[in-house]
């Protein structure tokens, strides 16, 4: 039974329906329907420009879609409609993080600023708006302190530690990803949405990158949502895969269902041979893991 | 002056740069005590006369063995040393750049003291009222707009229209309803940050430069409503014999007055007692100001205004209201822009709107643009070096012994000021201090370099 109806149609945590999102003439996005699992990786792959990002915008609160509904459901059951939402309070109160294609860090605060700063809302609660904070009341140090030990238990998972009193943007770039990510889930998202987070990374570092995320999904309550051109990882971590062209969707499934899609390997083959190669590949590996 | 090579010495060698000092005095004193001491004049009879003018002597050579002596304790052996491990900022800083702080603080509580006991009562005034409180409004306007500036990256060009709502709340309540100085000095912050609140509501919106557009329409409109309605704000005349402050009605500062100071106290009638109050006044709300920021550094929305200047995107999508973020930021730099501002109406006596013109702003920026955006100390030191400059500017009036009787500093002010804005530009793009100071750390305190810290684009 549970090899018929895919778990994603039966407990999704985001459903998005018959999404459009039009600049000017361009249609981004065309009538887009999908829906991502609870305690799922939802990887969305497309070739460039095929409109992911744009939905991630869309889901975020970034844009507001033309037409289509944008359904969010916490696991305690409670309801968002995202595309009713202030994009700051679908982060505070709907729970979606994200991180962005080109990274978005504090650059000039140090990594346990970052880390801090994304924990703005529980702090100011916290603080008393300030007031009490100004004026020195203790429960704000106590709720500062166990901000600090979150951030350090982020710090830690992404192996950045020592680096604490760095400023941001002295990390390598590898670095600046898993960073990107710590601070998106320490706003302690119920989904988060990763925009390539493996592009630029190296295979070792793009392997970490891979333990964290199965690790988010292991340890955190926190739903993926990922866009990705690395084949690799997508076939290595996600459950789920949507495919979008030109906008559309043109596949939905498991990612051994989706790597035989002709219309995906078609899609990919308009693009570059490389990603080809690379589609070719991780399926070739998929396909052995299988089998064994 | 000695030709001698300079010898790459890394600490400053006090005894060497006296010692150099002296002779560089002697000889300023042996080029300059004929050159300049000795002048002829024709008398009544005309005879040729020698006049001598050894207090501009004195006055020449005093500057060369000073300067000669910073110079040769500080300024090379700071080149030396920055030369030396360029990059890595050093550790061991000398102990007065060390305590900094507390030595400032310190100096700037006894500063008073030091002038009085040095000048005598009556001679002090200039030095309290024109360098000291002046030089202080201008440290705390500029603390007041480093938040909105420095902290959250709004460029605000109409700062100084929270200034003169400051200075008409309290002209206009006290003369009118004869409220005291310590129940307008709140009310004016309040009504200040009201409006700041109310500007900033349609104009936060706005992004770098149509927002520094629009704050500077502001600031000229506030500036026209107080030139054209007469009615109340006397237009361009000004209100004047606006009310001194007074402690609390204990002491007064008016001669007449049975609580007169000077005859609680038993001393003779001198203006300079409310000079002194109010500096330690002004002191007394500089230093408040400087509390609040560095707590407010501290909590979260000090650190959200800080990522708001690094990252508006990132911000909204950790959930930070940046809306209401920018509004407590211009809200609370308008609070003590309004508190100097009731100050600056009780210290004066009488408020104009020409006190509140564009060229105000202007200062009050390059203050904190000057001393390092975000920068306390660097704030107060960029207020002293333009404020202070200024001040210094009109008592060069012996330079008139030099060009001629027609020469008037001031009217180099503008000049100088351009001049010394672009040197310290090229030779320090950050402002004086260009490390930012991290709120918080798990393991040891690194400032950071101004280099990756962003400017903020609205
Ligand atoms: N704000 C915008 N205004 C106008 N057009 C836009 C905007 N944002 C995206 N687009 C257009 O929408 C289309 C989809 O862009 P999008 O960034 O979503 O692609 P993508 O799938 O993320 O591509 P890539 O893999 O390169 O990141 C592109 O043609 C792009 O030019
Ligand atoms: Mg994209």
């Amino acid at each position: 039974m549970a090899e018929m109806i895919p778990s994603w149609e039966t407990n999704p945590i985001l459903s998005v329906e018959h999404v459009t999102m039009r600049f000017g003439g361009l249609v981004a996005v065309n009538d887009l329907s999908f829906k991502a699992g609870r305690g799922d990786i939802t990887a969305l792959i497309g070739p460039n420009g095929a409109g992911k990002t744009t939905v991630f915008n869309c889901i975020t609160g970034f844009y507001k879609p033309t037409q289509g509904m944008l359904h969010l459901r916490h696991a305690d059951g409670k309801p968002f409609l995202l595309e009713r939402m202030p994009d700051f309070k679908i982060s505070a109160k709907a729970k979606v993080a994200r991180t962005f294609q080109n990274i978005r860090l504090f650059s000039g605060m140090t990594l346990l600023e970052n880390l801090l700063v994304a924990q703005h809302n529980p702090l100011m609660i916290a603080s008393g708006m300030t007031v009490l904070g100004v004026l020195g009341f203790a429960g704000y140090k106590k709720a500062e302190k166990h901000s600090i030990e979150r951030a350090e238990y982020w710090l830690n998972k992404i192996g950045l530690y020592d680096r604490a009193d760095d400023p941001a943007g002295d990390l390598p770039y590898g670095a600046q990803r898993r960073l990107e990510i710590a601070r998106a889930m320490c706003t302690e998202p119920e989904l988060l949405c990763l925009d390539e987070p493996a592009a630029g990374l190296n295979p070792r570092e793009s392997g970490e990158l891979n333990e964290l995320l199965l690790g988010i999904r292991r340890d955190e309550n926190t739903s993926l949502l990922l866009i990705e051109h690395d084949m690799s990882v997508v076939m290595e971590i996600s459950d789920h895969v949507v495919v979008l062209e030109y906008g559309t969707k043109i596949s939905d499934g498991k990612p051994e269902a989706v790597r035989n899609d002709p219309r995906v390997i078609a899609a990919y083959l308009g693009v570059d041979d490389e990603e080809v190669e690379q589609v070719e590949q991780a399926l070739d590996v998929v396909t052995e893991e299988a089998q064994q | 002056m000695s030709a001698e090579m300079e010898r790459p010495v890394a600490g400053p060698n006090y005894a060497a740069a006296a010692r150099d000092a002296v002779l560089a005095g002697v000889i300023a004193l042996g080029v300059f005590g004929p050159l300049i001491g000795f002048k002829t004049e024709q008398n009544m009879n005309n005879q040729l006369v020698v006049e001598n003018r050894w207090g501009i002597v004195i006055v020449i050579v005093a500057i060369v063995v000073i300067g000669r002596f910073l110079l040769k304790a500080f300024v090379f052996p700071a080149l030396v040393t920055r030369k030396a491990n360029a990059g890595p900022a050093s550790t061991d800083e000398s102990f007065f750049k060390r305590n900094f702080k507390t030595i400032g603080l310190a100096f700037l509580l006894l500063y008073p003291v030091i002038i009085v006991s040095m000048l005598g009562y009556q001679q002090s005034i200039k030095w309290v009222d024109n360098f000291g409180i002046q030089i202080l409004i201008y440290v705390m306007l500029g603390w007041g707009l480093n938040i909105v500036v420095g902290l959250a990256g709004l460029l605000d060009l109409g700062y100084v229209a929270f200034y003169a709502v400051g200075a008409y709340s309290y002209a206009l309540l006290s003369s009118h309803f004869g409220f005291s100085f310590w129940l307008l000095l709140p009310l004016s912050g309040i009504l200040a940050a009201m409006w700041g609140v109310i500007l900033g509501f349609p104009v936060l919106r706005l992004r770098g430069d149509y927002l520094a557009i629009v704050t500077l329409a502001f600031g000229e409109i506030i500036r026209l409503v107080l030139i054209n309605w007469r009615e109340v704000t006397n237009g361009s005349a000004g209100i004047s014999s606006i009310p001194k402050v007074d402690i609390f009605g204990w002491i007064t500062f008016n001669v007449a007055d049975p609580t007169y100071i000077g005859k609680i106290l038993d001393l003779p009638p001198s203006s300079a007692y409310y000079k002194i109050f109010l500096y330690y006044l002004i002191l007394a709300l500089a230093l408040f100001t400087a509390f609040v920021t560095l707590r407010l550094r501290r909590l979260p929305i000090g650190r959200a205004w800080e990522a708001l200047r690094e990252d508006e995107v990132a911000c909204r999508s950790l959930g930070i209201n940046t809306t209401n973020t920018k509004l407590t930021a211009f809200a609370l730099g308008a609070m003590f822009g309004g508190f100097a501002g009731s100050f600056f109406a009780a210290r004066q006596g009488f408020v104009s709107p020409e006190s509140f013109v564009f060229l105000e702003s202007a200062v009050i920026v390059a203050i904190v643009v000057l001393g390092g955006m975000g920068s306390m100390v660097g704030v107060a030191i960029a207020a002293a070096a333009m404020i202070g400059g200024t001040e210094i500017l009109r008592e060069l009036s012996f330079l008139k012994a030099v060009f001629g009787p027609e020469f008037n500093p001031d009217q180099f002010r503008m000049l100088i000021f351009g001049l010394a804005m672009v040197t310290i530009m090229v030779w320090k793009p950050r402002g004086f201090v260009g490390n930012r100071e991290p709120t918080a750390f798990l393991h040891e305190k690194k400032s950071v370099s101004g280099s990756l810290v962003q400017e903020g684009h609205g």
